[in-house]
């Protein structure tokens, strides 16, 4: 038979892309995707390169939520929370402090990792359904924690805060969006590629090992606590980081942003690029910015439901989602290719 | 004092919708092993549907019936098309299932009639309960349906043969199919059965909680509270947790300034936590051993 074997096209991990794909084609491939992304802006409408950035940021989330998902089989509903949590904190570090805009960043990544840290320190006794319970909990408590009203000076109350457009640096000659766009691609980039060294690092085998089988990693030495501890406040990191660069690009929080929808959105995202894919993020970050919005121009209360009917259509379907999709047709590829030879 | 019977006796009258919802929740935990997601969702449905056939003018208790049997079929019907298939699918894709239904349910309610907040009509009137203050008859009406199916479930499980064979399928699949229990139709009749009382919560609270596509969010989470609180394994525990739960969350509305009233969700959430960090089986729960 001149299929692939079957492994080939299991949703694994990223190196197995590469093992199909020879490593020139993939970095030229990535090369070029950094070159149509940076050549973007130039030619689109301004409004087109304010959706795109906050592809890059929803994907940066979803990237987030994959990390504990999908390479830890760690089941979480709440990383509308840590979305939020992000955002809030950069938002007020700006609109309380002054401080720029960049270096909130960081700040919503340390206030993320810790949270979620700690969260993930209870959360080691909840085994899969009842950590997804928990964390639904967090992620439909969050809006009221945010409308506390004795914390209305720091968080604006039901109100939210509203903030200033940064501009680009003096010099360059870029205007507010472009500038955001090019910034959350660096961001963006660097993340990236920390997550896929993260992943194909012995760390990163140790996530899969104990997504794979907990006990059988326990028993091969592997610190199962720790590991899954540190995931989950890594991926929190992730989706803080995103959280905040949504703050500075909207210029806008409220707690009604952050409520457990925004959870189904991200797991939607997750779904539709790919459980443990990494470059599948960004599919899913398309997915989510503009379904609901097409959706919604047919009729408002449709996205939902098309979020849910695909969702069912790619358990059914397709389980791998668009990377496990880009994996096949790939394979087939190189398999036609070996065969002609 | 007065004030704190008050509290106390609202807080059993939602603890009531609560622990009808825990017992859903545990009624489909009990036969497939997961946390329906959709429950909330499903009940507002329902309710949904009753109060369309009152707006076209039909008797209160006759909406009530046909909604309740639509929840009924509907509960097979969504086990039979959508979970079925499934069943021996990963957790992860099981769990993506409910949160697509919860979607689906939650924007079709939305679609069909639309997100703004509608008056429930109830069928006890709001009046003070024998001229006391302490419980109005809505409130009343709560307990007392409550208690009515509970003790209608009860003589079921222990009564009926029907009763038995689910209890069999949910406890050991494999021996009850050898008896010749079919267990696929009795999962499929306990979503049902699931799907029922959750209708019924959800008509009970609605005229509370006024009715629009996204009211039963934070009752679900109360019903998870209780039932993880009483045992995902325990059907009684998980109903007396709900009634606990009720009663917590109004006296902490009450007594604790600021943080009860405004943080009600928070109060589920830090309960959840600390029950599963303490005694993660629940109150009256008995801890799952399984083979490695």
């Amino acid at each position: 038979m001149t299929m692939p074997p079957r492994e080939a096209v299991e949703p694994l991990a990223t190196a197995r892309l590469a093992a199909i794909a020879r490593p020139n084609a993939r970095y030229l491939a990535i090369a070029a995707v950094i070159a149509i992304a940076v050549l973007l802006p130039v030619v689109a409408t301004n409004f087109v390169v304010f959706q795109l950035t906050l592809v890059m940021i929803y994907g940066l989330a979803i990237l987030g939520l994959n990390l504990l998902f999908g390479f830890n089989g760690q089941f979480a509903l709440g990383h509308s929370a840590f979305y939020g949590i992000g955002a809030y904190t950069a938002a007020i570090l700006m609109d309380k402090i002054d401080l720029p805009y960049y270096w909130t960043l960081p700040c919503s990544g340390v206030v993320c990792f810790v949270v979620g840290f700690l969260f993930g320190l209870p959360a080691l006794r909840l085994q899969g359904l009842y950590l997804a319970l928990a964390t639904f909990a967090l992620a439909a408590a969050l809006p009221q924690i945010l409308k506390f009203s004795p914390l209305e000076d720091l968080t604006g109350g039901v109100q939210g805060i509203v903030l200033i457009k940064p501009e680009a640096p003096a010099g360059l000659p870029l205007n507010p969006d472009q500038w955001l766009y090019y910034f959350t691609l660096a961001v963006l980039l660097v993340l990236l590629a920390v997550a896929t060294n993260l992943v194909n690092s012995r760390t990163g085998r140790a996530m899969m090992a104990i997504r794979d089988h907990p006990i059988a990693a326990a028993a091969m030495g592997i610190n199962t606590s720790l590991y899954k501890t540190l995931t989950f406040g890594t991926s929190a990191l992730y989706t803080g980081i995103a959280g905040a660069l949504g703050a500075i690009v909207v210029q806008f929080v409220a707690p009604d942003s952050f409520s457990f929808f925004l959870s189904i959105s991200f797991l939607v995202g997750l779904v539709i690029g790919g459980v443990a894919s990494i470059p599948g993020c960004l599919v899913g970050g398309l997915f989510v910015l503009y379904v609901p919005n097409i959706a919604e121009r047919i009729s408002t209360g449709l996205a939902g439901a098309i979020y849910g009917c695909i969702m069912l259509l790619v358990i059914f379907v397709m389980p791998s989602g668009a990377a496990g999709l880009g994996r096949v047709a790939l394979a087939r590829a190189m398999a036609w290719r070996t065969r002609r030879r | 004092m007065e004030l704190l019977l008050q509290q106390v006796l609202a807080g059993l009258a939602n603890g009531a919708i609560y622990a009808l919802m825990a017992l859903a929740v545990v009624m489909i935990y009990q036969a497939i092993d997961h946390l329906n997601f959709a429950q909330g969702e499903m009940a507002t449905f329902s309710a949904f549907i009753a109060w369309q056939l009152i707006a076209w003018d039909q008797p209160y208790w006759l909406a009530f019936a046909v909604a309740v049997i639509a929840s009924f079929v509907g509960g097979i019907v969504i086990e039979r098309i959508l979970f079925r298939p499934i069943h021996n699918a990963p957790i992860l894709s099981q769990l993506v299932a409910f949160i697509a239904l919860f979607s689906i349910l939650n924007s079709t309610d939305g679609e069909i009639w639309n997100f703004t907040i509608k008056t429930f009509p109830t069928p006890f009137g709001r009046e003070p309960l024998f001229g006391s203050r302490l419980i109005s008859t809505h409130e009343a009406g709560m307990i007392g349906v409550t208690v009515v199916i509970l003790g209608l479930l009860y003589l079921f499980f222990r009564g009926s043969r029907l009763g038995l064979a689910m209890r069999a399928a949910a406890a050991n699949p494999d021996s009850a199919r050898l008896v010749g229990i079919r267990v696929g139709w009795m999962i499929a009749l306990g979503w049902g059965m699931s799907s029922a009382i959750g209708a019924v919560a959800g008509m009970l609270i609605a005229p509370v909680v006024y009715l629009e596509p996204n009211m039963m969010l934070g009752v679900l989470l109360y019903g998870f509270t209780g039932a993880v609180l009483g045992g995902m394994t325990s059907p009684g525990g998980a109903v007396a947790g709900g009634f606990i739960v009720g009663v917590i969350e109004n006296l902490a509305g009450t007594f604790i300034p600021y943080f009860g009233r405004e943080l009600k969700l928070t109060i589920a959430l830090v309960l959840i936590t600390a029950v599963l960090l303490v005694r993660p089986t629940g109150l009256f729960g008995r801890a799952v051993v399984s083979r490695v």
